[in-house]
């Protein structure tokens, strides 16, 4: 398990608390969060940490969502982007071998749904 | 009834508004810092050891050296007789800004050129928490294998040197510097790639070179 999720959890509760309390918000039912694969954030740590310092909360039982955004490449030559494989980085197209990451750094907290 | 709040916020804002208090005391004071990377075993401290012997005739350094528990590296940095502050994590993977934050009054800032940084051993974590220092640097070594860029992708992203320590083994470990550079390449296009031996002081020079210039950039940029 990760350690570093539990503080980036504890970060996502204090924005999700935040924007709860400016909406005079009741409880936190649901958060959306987005996390790319090249943040290095482990979605089912964060949810472990989650479920232990949500609790004494208003975001208590909430559920996270994650939209999972994939690591991908963009090939210099021929413009084609592409999934990260893990093994090699050469554009399945054209076989070229120029290619820059072109998607997967997000990590944010998109909205919350609450109960008034 | 249920109601959606958009938010829309960066969830490491928090601690990248720490780094950038940490940069404003950094600059004030004039000093240089270097964030250094790695997974454990990779020669962080000895290319450390290796540097502040090389440099300490010409450049006031400091250290803060961040381990999970023991003091062992933080112990043979003391030995080079210069100012050092150890930051012990409790268990965690990684320094973060806040870390660096209450570390910082406890070195004569204003009296070093260069601040160097060891992160915890770790190919993961500290990937995410920006420090607030001017460069950050991977250790990579050749027994870790040529396939790391493809396996931890993340930690090759952000950095703006690669130094490839332990170049001496290359061939016991049948290690393809070509792919390693190709997976390194994509994620980091243009970044400085330094390998070197801190064993028979292979490559150090270059190592020693690209250091130099970036103080030397930092401090007439920062005084001008």
């Amino acid at each position: 398990m990760p350690m570093h999720e539990l503080s980036i959890t504890e970060s996502i509760l204090k924005i999700a608390l935040r924007h709860a309390e400016q909406a005079g918000a009741k409880r936190i039912t649901r958060l959306n969060l987005v996390i790319g694969e090249l943040s290095g954030v482990v979605g089912e740590s964060v949810q472990f940490y989650w479920d232990m310092i949500a609790q004494d909360t208003i975001a208590a039982d909430s559920e996270l969502h994650f939209e999972h955004v994939p690591a991908s490449l963009r090939c210099l030559s021929c413009g084609h982007v592409f999934p990260m494989d893990g093994k090699s980085y050469n554009c399945p197209a054209c076989g070229g071998s120029r290619v820059v990451a072109a998607g997967g750094d997000d990590f944010r907290l998109e909205s919350i749904e609450v109960e008034e | 009834m249920t109601i959606q709040v958009p938010v829309v916020e960066q969830i490491m804002s928090a601690n990248d508004q720490l780094a950038a208090a940490n940069r404003a005391r950094l600059d004030e004071a004039g000093v240089f810092a270097l964030n250094m990377m790695a997974s454990p075993g990779a020669g962080k401290t000895s290319l450390i050891t290796r540097t502040v012997e090389a440099l300490k005739g010409g450049l006031r350094i400091g250290a803060i050296d961040g381990d999970i528990a023991s003091t062992i590296d933080a112990d043979r940095i003391a030995a080079l007789g210069i100012p050092s502050v150890q930051i012990n994590t409790g268990g965690a993977c990684h320094l973060d800004a806040a870390m660096l934050q209450s570390a910082l009054p406890q070195l004569p800032l204003k009296e070093l050129d260069l601040l160097i940084i060891e992160n915890v051993g770790n190919l993961i974590c500290p990937a995410a928490f920006r420090l607030g220092a001017h460069r950050s640097v991977l250790i990579a070594s050749v027994p870790e294998g040529d396939d790391k860029p493809y396996k931890y992708p993340v930690m090759y992203r952000g950095v703006d040197a690669l130094v490839l320590n332990k170049i001496d083994v290359l061939e016991a470990f049948d290690f393809d510097v070509d792919y390693f550079r190709q997976g390194v390449e994509p994620l980091n296009p243009g970044l400085a790639f330094l390998p070197l031996s801190c064993k028979t002081g292979e490559g150090l020079e270059a190592w020693l070179d690209w250091l130099q210039n970036e103080v030397k950039a930092y401090v007439s940029g920062n005084s001008g």
